[in-house]
C-alpha cells in the first residue's frame, strides 16, 4: 500500500475560511444514480423486485391468457396488472427500506457530517424508489407484452402510471419500518408480509372468487385501493373508495415515516 | 451616528476554531461532560486524553452538533455546529462505522462530494488518503486500515478548517500510523485545525501542540505535553532514612512535597540533583533512588480515581 501524501502542488496553500452551503440541501442527480445502482446490487432486491413478478406471470397469468373478463378484457391482462403493482410496491418498499441497513452500518451518522438536510436525504429514498418501481413495472409489461398480452395503449399507460405512483404509499411504508426496526434484514421481515397483503388486498387471486368474508377485509387492506385503481382502466369500474383506501394508507405511513424519523435523528 | 470621533482601527480579532462555552452534557443523572470550555486557535494541533468515559467523545460530538449540549454554547469558526458542517468547514472521523459496505471506494468519496458546495477533487483525496490503489474495491472487501483510511479520505474531501479525529489511528500500522501524522502535520502548517482524541499518550505526546486532560467530564489539565508532564512535577527522590528532618527537605529549593513513611523519606521535586546532594551529605540516608516522572505518571496522577481535582486545571 502506498503511504499518505504530502498536499499536492495544486492543493491551495492555505485551508480557505471562505465558505459555501450546497443548493438544494445536497439533493443532487449523482446521488441518486449511485442509490438506483446499490439497489441494483443487491441480488436479493433483483429477484423479488423484479424477476419475481415478472415469473408470477408466466405461471400464473399466461395460462389465464384466453380467459375473458365479463366486459371482454383479457384475463391474463388482469393478472399482469395485478403484479406490476406487486412489483413496485416490493420495489419502492425495498428501497425504503435501506435506511434500516444505513442506520445499522452508521451511514445515518456519516451523512449529518455533510450538508445534506434531511428533507434532502428523504426525497433520494423516494426518487430512488419511484425509480426501482419504474423498472419493475416496466420489466413486468414488457414480459407481459413480449409473451402475448395485448391492451389498448391507454390501459397500458395509465395502468401503469397508477401502479408506478402508486408505490410512493409503499417507499413510505418502507421508510417507517427502515426507521423502526434495527435490524439490517428489514426486508426479511417485509417481504412475507407484502406477500401477505397482496394476497389479502387481491393482487394475487381476484375479489370476486374470495368469498364474502375476505372480500369485506380485502377493502381494508393496503393493496386493495390500488390494485382496483391500477385494473380501473381495464375493467372499467371505478369506485371513490378506492381513492379514500390508498389516500388513507399514504396518510398512516408517511405520519409513521415522519415520526420515526424524527424519533431517530432526535436520537443520534 | 455620524459625529466625528476618532476611530480606533482594531485588529481584526481571529475567529476561534473552536469556541465552547460551559459545555455540560447529562445522560440521566450521570454528568458526562460537566463544564468544559474550550478557546482552539486556528491551526492548532490538540489531542484529547483521557481515560474511557471522561468525556471525550460526548464532547466531540456536541462540537459536532451530533448531540445537544445540556447546557453552554458551541461555535465552529463563528457558526453553529450545523452551519459549520453545511459550509463544509469542519468533518470528522469517527472510530468505526460510517461506511457503505455495497459501494467502492471511489463511489463513497463520489457520492459524498456531491454533497458539498466547493470539494477538493476525488483522485486527490484518494492520493493523500494513500488508497489510489484500491479506489475500485468494493468497501465490504477493505481491511479495518484501509477503511480507516477510506474515513480519513472523506473527512479531506471538503478541506475543512477544523478536523476533528475520534480514535484515528485504530487499526492502522507503525507505518501507518507514522505517515498519516506526517499527512495531518503538513495539512495543519497551512492552517488546518485539528483536534484529537486519543487513549495512545505517546500519539499525544509526539503529535499535539496542547494537550487536553479530560477526568470524569472536567478539563483536570490544558497545556503542552511539556507543561503537562511538570504539572506531575519533576521527580521523586525516595530514600531510607532515620529521624528525618522534615522542615529542612522541604525548605530545599524546587521540593514539592515531602512524605514520611515509616523509616522512608519520598520527597516530589523539580531539582531532584539538590535533593540527592542533601540526603547523601547531609544525613544517613541509603538506599537513594530517583525516579523521573512521564506522560503516563501525569496522566495517573491527574485522571486517576483518587487524583485530587487539582488546582492544576487553572496552570494553563
Amino acid at each position: 500500500m502506498s503511504t499518505l501524501a504530502t498536499p499536492s502542488p495544486t492543493q491551495p496553500e492555505r485551508v480557505s475560511l471562505e465558505r459555501r452551503v450546497p443548493s438544494a440541501g445536497g439533493l443532487n442527480v449523482t446521488f441518486i444514480k449511485i442509490e438506483i445502482r446499490r439497489l441494483l446490487r443487491n441480488r436479493r432486491t433483483v429477484i423479488f423486485t423484479l424477476l419475481m413478478p415478472a415469473l408470477f406471470f408466466l405461471i400464473f397469468g399466461l395460462p389465464n391468457k384466453d380467459q375473458h373478463l365479463p366486459n371482454g378484457q383479457s384475463y391474463g391482462s388482469y393478472i399482469l396488472i395485478s403484479l406490476a403493482v406487486y412489483g413496485a410496491m416490493t420495489a419502492a418498499t425495498s428501497a425504503g427500506g435501506m435506511v434500516a441497513v444505513e442506520r445499522a452500518l452508521g451511514w445515518s451518522r456519516q451523512l449529518r457530517l455533510t450538508p445534506l438536510q434531511p428533507a434532502a436525504y428523504i426525497a433520494v429514498k423516494a426518487l430512488s424508489a419511484l425509480s426501482l418501481a419504474l423498472l419493475s413495472v416496466a420489466t413486468e409489461f414488457v414480459i407481459g407484452f413480449a409473451f402475448g398480452v395485448r391492451m389498448d395503449w391507454q390501459i397500458w399507460l395509465i395502468a401503469g402510471l397508477v401502479a408506478w405512483l402508486g408505490s410512493l404509499t409503499f417507499a413510505a411504508l418502507g421508510l417507517f419500518m427502515g426507521y423502526l426496526v434495527p435490524s439490517q434484514n428489514v426486508m426479511q421481515l417485509l417481504g412475507p408480509i407484502l406477500a401477505v397483503l397482496a394476497m389479502l388486498g387481491g393482487l394475487f387471486v381476484p375479489i370476486s372468487v374470495m368469498g364474502t368474508t375476505f372480500g369485506e377485509i380485502a377493502k381494508f387492506v393496503p393493496t386493495y385501493g390500488l390494485g382496483q385503481l391500477a385494473r380501473s382502466p381495464l375493467t372499467g369500474d371505478f369506485d371513490w373508495s378506492w381513492v379514500v383506501n390508498v389516500a388513507i394508507w399514504l396518510a398512516v405511513f408517511t405520519v409513521g415515516a415522519t415520526l420515526a424519523f424524527r424519533r431517530d435523528t432526535k436520537r443520534v | 451616528m455620524t459625529h466625528p470621533t476618532t476611530q480606533t482601527v482594531e485588529a481584526p480579532a481571529t475567529t476561534l476554531a473552536v469556541d465552547a462555552r460551559d459545555l455540560h452534557k447529562s445522560f440521566g443523572a450521570v454528568a458526562a461532560v460537566n463544564g468544559v470550555s474550550l478557546a482552539i486557535k486556528p491551526g492548532e494541533i490538540v489531542a484529547f486524553l483521557g481515560p474511557n468515559g471522561a468525556g471525550k467523545t460526548t464532547t466531540i460530538d456536541m462540537l459536532l452538533g451530533l448531540s445537544v449540549p445540556s447546557h453552554g454554547t458551541v461555535s465552529i469558526y463563528g457558526h453553529t455546529p450545523r452551519g459549520a458542517i453545511a459550509r463544509g468547514q469542519v468533518s470528522a472521523v469517527m472510530q468505526s462505522g460510517g461506511l457503505l459496505k455495497d459501494l467502492t471506494v471511489r463511489e463513497t468519496l463520489e457520492l459524498t462530494a456531491t454533497l458539498f458546495a466547493d470539494t477538493r477533487p476525488v483522485d486527490e483525496v484518494l492520493e493523500r488518503a494513500g488508497i489510489t490503489e484500491i479506489a475500485s474495491r468494493m468497501v465490504e472487501k477493505c481491511s479495518g486500515g484501509q477503511q480507516q483510511r477510506l474515513r480519513f479520505a472523506l473527512a479531506l474531501l471538503s478541506d475543512p478548517g477544523l478536523l476533528i479525529l475520534d480514535e484515528p489511528t485504530t487499526g492502522m500500522d507503525v507505518e501507518g500510523r507514522r505517515d498519516f501524522w506526517a499527512a495531518i502535520r503538513a495539512d495543519a502548517a497551512r492552517g488546518r485545525t485539528v483536534v484529537f482524541a486519543t487513549h495512545y499518550l505517546e500519539e499525544a505526546d509526539a503529535y499535539a501542540d496542547r494537550i487536553i486532560l479530560l477526568r470524569r467530564g472536567k478539563i483536570v489539565a490544558d497545556g503542552s505535553a511539556a507543561e503537562i508532564k511538570n504539572l506531575a512535577a519533576g521527580r521523586t527522590v525516595t530514600a531510607r532514612l532515620n529521624a528525618p528532618d522534615q522542615p529542612a527537605i522541604a525548605g530545599l529549593p524546587g521540593v514539592d512535597s515531602v512524605s514520611v513513611q515509616g523509616g522512608k523519606v519520598s520527597v516530589h521535586t523539580k531539582d531532584s540533583d539538590v535533593v540527592a546532594r542533601y540526603l547523601l551529605t547531609q544525613t544517613d540516608a541509603v538506599d537513594l533512588e530517583i525516579t523521573s516522572n512521564n506522560l503516563e505518571d501525569a496522566f495517573v496522577a491527574l485522571t486517576g480515581d483518587d487524583a485530587q481535582t487539582p488546582s492544576l486545571a487553572e496552570g494553563n
